[in-house]
C-alpha cells in the first residue's frame, strides 16, 4: 500500500496550492438538472420529426407467416410501416463475436426480425406516425401471422441432445465455452482435510434506467451526414456501428450524447431498435425519435447475470485454502449481443473467481447458451458479482466447516499488501492492491467485535442477525485487451483538447461522457489544478463526435483513470504552452514562472505578474506586439491508454449488517460499510456517491431483483410495480472507507470506482444471511434472497 | 374519446386554455404541449416518482392524472417551483452535498422532498426515507438525498422565530 506517489514532478502537479485534485467540490451544471432543464434525448424535438413505435412480438420463439399492415397505412398521421425484409435493404445485419473469445459464435441479426422471431419482445415491424400515440394506435392494427415453435428457456437443459437448437446454422446452442486449470487442482483438493461444494444461482436482472433508452435519429439527405442524438456511454463506438451498416462512412455519422437519464451498461451497447431508428431516418429522409416504454424497457435493455455456478473449495485446518473449482453455466438469449457480445460476462467469471487469495490451484469451466428469452450482455461491475459471490460464499463455507472466524480465515488466505506484482490463478497480473489494509480498515469501522456480541446477545432474544464479509477484485481502465485484440472498433484510449479562450478562461474537449458519474467535474477539477485556473473558468464539452476527441466513452470504470490522465497530460502542454509565451512577453523564463488564480505569478514569491486574460488579450488580439520569433500554441490535445497492464485493478471489501425475519422471510438491511482502492481519489464525495449507487444496485440483486420468465419464454413482470428495485425505505446507510494506492500507469494515478460497490454487495449480503440462519442449519446460495427463498430454506413454506 | 376537450388551468401561474384529447395524460401536455420538460416520464404507470407535479397543493403522478382532470386546476412544476424560488434552499443542499448524479428522478425527488418538508417541520432520517419511497432514484443509493433533505430540515427549522 502506497499513501502517495514519490515521483516529485507528479507531487508538483498535483499538489499545487490551488488544486482541486482530491477535494470535494460540486459538480458543474447540476441547477440545470435540478431544475428541469436538462436536456435528455427523450426530450428532444427537431422540425419534421416523426415518431416509430415497434411491433414486437407475444411469442419467445416463431415463424413469421406473414405481415398485414393495410389497415394501419390508412392511418391518420401514419408515415410509414417498415417490415424487416425492407429495411434489411437500408442496413446489413451483424454478429456478435470477438476473436479473443476463442470459439464463440452467433447468428446474424437484424435491425427488426426477419422471417422469425427469437424472443418475447423482439421487433418484427416498425411504424412511423407523426405523433407517438397515432404510431401506437396504428401499430394495435398491424397483423402478424406467427406459427409458434419450440422455446429453450432453460440454460440447464439447452444443450441436451432433444432440445431445439435456436440457429440450425450453429449446430447446437452452446454459443462460448471456456476451460481454465491452473496449478495442482486434484492434488490440492486430495491434500485438504476439508473439501466444500456448493451450488450457486443467480436470478436475471436488468439495469433498469430511470430514463429508457432513447434515440433520435435525423438523416439530412442534402449533406449525407446522419445525426445520432443517443444517450449512449460510447458515443464513437455508435459512429462507426452505424457507419458501417448503414454503408456510411464515419464522417457522415454525428453522434450527439447530451443529459443521459442513468446508464449503468445498459446504454454502452447498441439495440436492434436504435439500428432500425437510424435506418429508418435514412430511409424516410426526416428526423425519427424512438423512445421505449417501460415494457420495451424490461423486455429489450439486456438483462445480466443468470448462471448457475457449481463451486468448491479445499480447506486445511490451519485456515489455508488450496483450492478453487467452479462449472459455470450462463444463458444469454438467442444472440450474442453486438458489438461488446454476450460471452465476456463468463469469462470475466472465470478470470476473477478466487482473485483475491493466494491460492494458485484454480480450475473452472464457463459454459455460455442460447436461449429463447432477451439478450444479457454486459451490465455494472461485468461477472463481479457472480465471481464474488462465488468464491466468498465458498470461503465462508470452508470457515464454517473448520469452525474458524470468516474474518480470521480472509487474513490467512488474502495476498499480502507486499507481495506486488504477482498474478491471480487465472493468471491476471495485479500491480498493487491492499487487501489486507482495506480489510483491517473495514474491521475498525464496523467494530466487528460489537457487532458479533449483540448478535450473540440478540440470538438468545431470537432476533436472528448476521454479518456478511466480502473481499473482491475489480477490473477498470481497460486497454485494448478488452475488445480492441477481439477485432471490435471499441476504442480504449481517450483524448482530451485543452484551450485558453481570448478572456483567459478554459475549454475542453474530451472523449468521456458524463451519465452523472461526475466526468465534466473530474476532467475541470484536473485541468483546472493543472493550470492554475479556477474551476468556474473551465468549461468541458463532451459527448460529441463532432467536438470531442475520438475516444472510448465511460464505461468499465476508465473515465477518471483514462480520461483523467489524458485531461492531465493536456493541461501540462497547454500549461508549457502558455508559461512559454509568457516568459516571452515578461522578459522572463518559464521556469520562473507559475499559474495560481488566474495569473501569471513568480514561481519563488507568489508575486502577481500578469493577468491570463490579459495575456490571452495579447496572444489573440495583439500578436503584432509579441516578440519576433514567437507563435503562441494556446490548444493542446493528448490521449492516454495504459500500456503497461491490460486492466487496472482495485481491490476492496465489504460487510453487510442484516436481520432475517424466521417467520416471514423478511430481511431487513441495518448497515453497510465498504473499504475500496481506487488510487488516487479526485473528488472524495463523487467517489463514495459512486460507491453506494452501486452497493444499492448490488443490493437489489441481492434481495429483489429478478426477470422471472415462465416455461414459455415469457416475462412475467415486465413492469416496475412487479420487478422490485431498491427503494429508500429498504436501503440502509452505507459508511465508505478508503486505501489508496495509486496506479504507476499515470501520473494522474487513478483507477475506477464504478463497479466497486455493485461487484460485493450481494456477496456481503447474502453471507450476512447464511450467518443470521447458523442457528437452523440452512445455507442459501441463490439470490435474489426473497422472503420465498429464505422460508423455503429454513423449512417453513 | 377520439373528441377534443376544451381544458383551462393555470401552470406555474400562467393561464393555459388547451383543446386536447380525453386520453391524454398530464404529463405528456406538459412536456408536449407547453414544452415543460422537467416532468419526467420514467414508468408511465405510477410507480417511479419522475414525473411528480403539484395540482391545487398536492403531489400527484402527472402520468396517472388526465390532463382533463386538470381543468381549473393549479398545476405546479420543477420550472414553476424552481423560478419561484421556493425550493431554492433545498436544491442548493442538493448540490452540496451531489444528491443527484443523472438527474432524471431529481425534479420528482425534490417535489416529493419539498411535498414532506411542508407537511412536517422535522422528519427524521427514517420518515424521509419511508416520504421519498414512492420516487425510484436508480444512481445515487438515495442516502445523499436523504443527508440533503436532513440539512434542509435543520436549516429550515434555524429559520423560524
Amino acid at each position: 500500500m502506497t499513501s502517495a506517489q514519490e515521483n516529485p514532478e507528479t507531487l508538483s502537479a498535483l499538489d499545487r496550492p490551488n488544486s482541486y485534485i482530491g477535494k470535494t467540490v460540486p459538480r458543474p451544471n447540476l441547477d440545470r438538472l435540478m431544475q428541469g432543464r436538462g436536456l435528455y434525448v427523450s426530450d428532444i424535438e427537431l422540425p419534421r420529426m416523426a415518431h416509430v413505435v415497434f411491433l414486437r412480438s407475444p411469442h419467445a420463439h416463431a415463424k413469421i407467416k406473414g405481415i398485414d399492415a393495410s389497415a394501419a397505412k390508412q392511418m391518420q398521421g401514419v408515415i410509414a410501416v417498415v417490415s424487416g425484409e425492407e429495411l434489411s435493404k437500408i442496413i446489413t445485419p451483424w454478429v456478435g463475436v470477438l476473436s479473443h473469445l476463442k470459439g464463440l459464435k452467433s447468428a446474424p441479426q437484424s435491425a427488426l426480425a426477419v422471417d422469425r422471431v427469437c424472443w418475447q419482445g423482439e421487433a418484427v415491424a416498425a411504424v412511423v406516425a407523426s405523433s407517438r400515440a397515432q404510431a401506437e394506435d396504428a401499430a394495435e392494427l398491424v397483423e402478424v401471422e406467427y406459427e409458434e415453435l419450440d422455446a429453450v428457456t432453460d440454460m440447464r437443459t439447452a444443450l441436451d441432445s432433444a432440445t431445439v437448437v435456436i440457429h440450425p446454422s450453429l449446430c447446437d446452442n452452446l454459443a462460448f465455452e471456456r476451460n481454465h486449470d491452473a496449478g495442482a487442482v486434484d492434488q490440492a483438493f486430495a491434500e485438504a482435510d476439508e473439501v466444500v461444494e456448493a451450488d450457486f444461482v443467480f436470478g436475471r436482472h436488468t439495469g433498469v434506467t430511470l430514463e429508457p433508452r432513447s434515440v433520435v435519429a435525423d438523416w439530412n439527405a442534402t449533406e449525407s451526414r446522419l445525426t445520432i442524438y443517443q444517450g449512449t456511454q460510447a458515443p464513437h463506438m455508435v459512429q462507426n456501428i452505424a457507419a458501417l451498416h448503414l454503408g456510411l462512412t464515419e464522417s457522415q455519422v454525428r453522434v450527439v450524447c447530451k443529459d443521459v437519464g442513468g446508464s449503468f451498461g445498459i446504454k454502452v451497447h447498441i439495440y436492434a431498435d436504435e439500428m432500425a431508428t437510424y435506418a429508418l431516418s435514412k430511409l424516410l429522409r426526416r428526423p425519427v425519435k424512438f423512445v421505449a416504454d417501460r415494457v420495451e424497457s424490461f423486455n429489450t435493455d439486456i438483462h445480466a447475470r443468470d448462471h448457475r455456478c457449481k463451486g468448491k473449495i479445499g480447506v486445511r485446518r490451519d485456515g489455508t485454502i488450496t483450492a478453487f473449482e467452479i462449472d459455470d453455466l450462463t444463458g444469454i438469449g438467442p444472440y450474442s449481443m453486438y458489438p461488446r457480445t454476450s460471452a465476456i460476462e463468463a469469462n470475466q467469471v472465470v478470470n476473477l473467481v478466487g482473485g483475491p487469495y493466494l491460492t494458485k490451484n484454480y480450475r473452472a469451466r464457463a459454459r455460455v447458451v442460447f436461449q429463447n428469452k432477451n439478450v444479457t450482455c454486459q451490465y455494472r461491475a461485468v461477472g463481479h458479482p457472480i465471481a464474488c459471490s462465488v468464491t466468498e460464499g465458498l470461503v465462508d463455507l470452508a470457515a464454517m466447516k473448520i469452525g474458524m472466524d470468516p474474518v480470521e480465515i480472509r487474513r490467512r488466505n488474502l495476498i499480502a499488501d507486499d507481495a506486488y506484482p504477482c498474478a491471480s490463478p487465472s493468471g491476471l497480473r495485479f500491480e498493487q492492491l491492499s487487501h489486507h489494509a482495506a480489510l483491517a480498515k473495514l474491521i475498525r469501522m464496523m467494530d466487528y467485535e460489537a457487532l458479533r456480541a449483540d448478535q450473540a446477545a440478540l440470538r438468545a432474544k431470537n432476533i436472528h442477525r448476521g454479518i456478511g464479509i466480502a473481499s473482491f477484485i475489480e477490473v477498470t481502465n481497460p486497454s485494448a485487451a478488452f475488445y480492441g485484440v477481439g477485432g471490435a472498433k471499441i476504442s480504449s484510449q481517450d483524448g482530451v483538447a485543452v484551450r485558453l479562450d481570448a478572456q483567459g478562461s478554459v475549454i475542453c474537449q474530451t472523449s468521456i461522457t458524463e451519465q452523472g458519474q461526475g466526468s465534466e467535474s473530474l476532467t475541470a477539477q484536473i485541468v483546472g489544478s493543472v493550470l492554475g485556473v479556477s474551476m468556474d473558468r473551465v468549461r468541458v464539452i463532451l459527448g460529441d463526435t463532432d467536438n470531442t476527441p475520438y475516444g472510448g466513452g465511460t464505461w468499465a470504470s476508465r473515465g477518471a483513470g483514462i480520461g483523467g490522465e489524458a485531461a492531465l497530460q493536456a493541461a501540462k502542454a497547454l500549461r508549457k504552452n502558455i508559461l512559454d509565451v509568457a516568459a516571452a512577453v515578461l522578459q522572463s523564463t518559464p521556469g520562473e514562472l507559475d499559474i495560481v488564480n488566474n495569473g501569471i505569478v513568480s514561481a519563488v514569491d507568489g508575486t502577481p505578474r500578469i493577468d491570463l486574460n490579459e495575456l490571452a488579450r495579447i496572444v489573440y488580439f495583439r500578436p503584432d506586439t509579441l516578440p519576433p520569433g514567437i507563435q503562441p500554441e494556446f490548444m493542446a490535445t493528448r490521449h492516454f491508454v495504459p500500456r503497461e497492464y491490460p486492466f487496472a485493478f482495485t481491490n476492496g471489501v465489504q460487510a453487510s449488517w442484516l436481520e432475517v425475519d424466521t417467520d416471514t422471510g423478511f430481511v431487513k438491511l441495518l448497515k453497510h460499510w465498504v473499504v475500496e482502492d481506487c488510487g488516487t481519489i479526485i473528488n472524495p464525495q463523487l467517489v463514495d456517491e459512486q460507491i453506494r449507487g452501486g452497493v444499492v444496485q448490488g443490493l437489489g440483486a441481492a434481495l429483489f431483483e429478478k426477470c422471472v420468465y415462465d416455461e414459455r419464454g415469457q416475462l412475467t413482470n415486465a413492469n416496475l410495480a412487479d420487478y422490485l428495485v431498491p427503494m429508500s425505505g429498504e436501503m440502509p446507510d452505507i459508511d465508505v472507507g478508503h486505501v489508496v494506492s495509486p496506479t504507476l500507469e499515470s501520473e494522474l494515478g487513478a483507477k475506477g470506482a464504478g463497479e466497486a460497490g455493485t461487484a460485493g454487495a450481494a456477496a456481503a449480503v447474502t453471507n450476512a444471511v447464511n450467518d443470521a440462519l447458523r442457528p437452523f442449519g440452512t445455507v442459501i446460495t441463490e439470490i435474489p434472497l426473497t422472503p420465498q427463498v429464505i422460508l423455503a430454506a429454513l423449512g417453513r413454506i | 374519446m377520439t373528441t377534443a376537450v376544451a381544458i383551462s388551468f393555470v401552470v406555474n401561474g400562467e393561464h393555459i386554455e388547451a383543446s386536447v384529447l380525453p386520453r391524454l395524460n398530464l404529463a405528456d401536455f406538459l412536456r408536449e404541449y407547453l414544452k415543460l420538460t422537467g416532468t419526467h416520464v420514467g414508468c408511465e404507470h405510477g410507480v417511479c416518482g419522475a414525473c411528480t407535479v403539484r395540482v391545487n397543493g398536492d403531489i400527484v403522478r402527472s402520468c396517472l392524472l388526465l390532463a382533463v382532470q386538470a381543468h381549473n386546476a393549479t398545476v405546479e412544476t420543477i420550472e414553476g417551483v424552481s423560478d419561484s424560488g421556493e425550493i431554492a434552499d433545498l436544491q442548493s443542499a442538493f448540490r452540496d452535498r451531489n444528491a443527484l448524479q443523472c438527474g432524471f428522478c431529481t425534479p420528482g425527488m425534490l417535489m416529493a422532498a419539498q411535498d414532506l418538508l411542508k407537511q412536517s417541520l422535522s422528519p427524521n432520517r427514517q420518515q424521509i426515507r419511508e416520504h421519498l419511497s414512492g420516487n425510484y432514484c436508480r444512481c445515487t443509493g438515495y442516502q445523499a438525498i436523504v443527508d440533503a433533505i436532513e440539512t434542509t430540515v435543520r436549516t429550515r427549522a434555524g429559520r423560524l422565530p
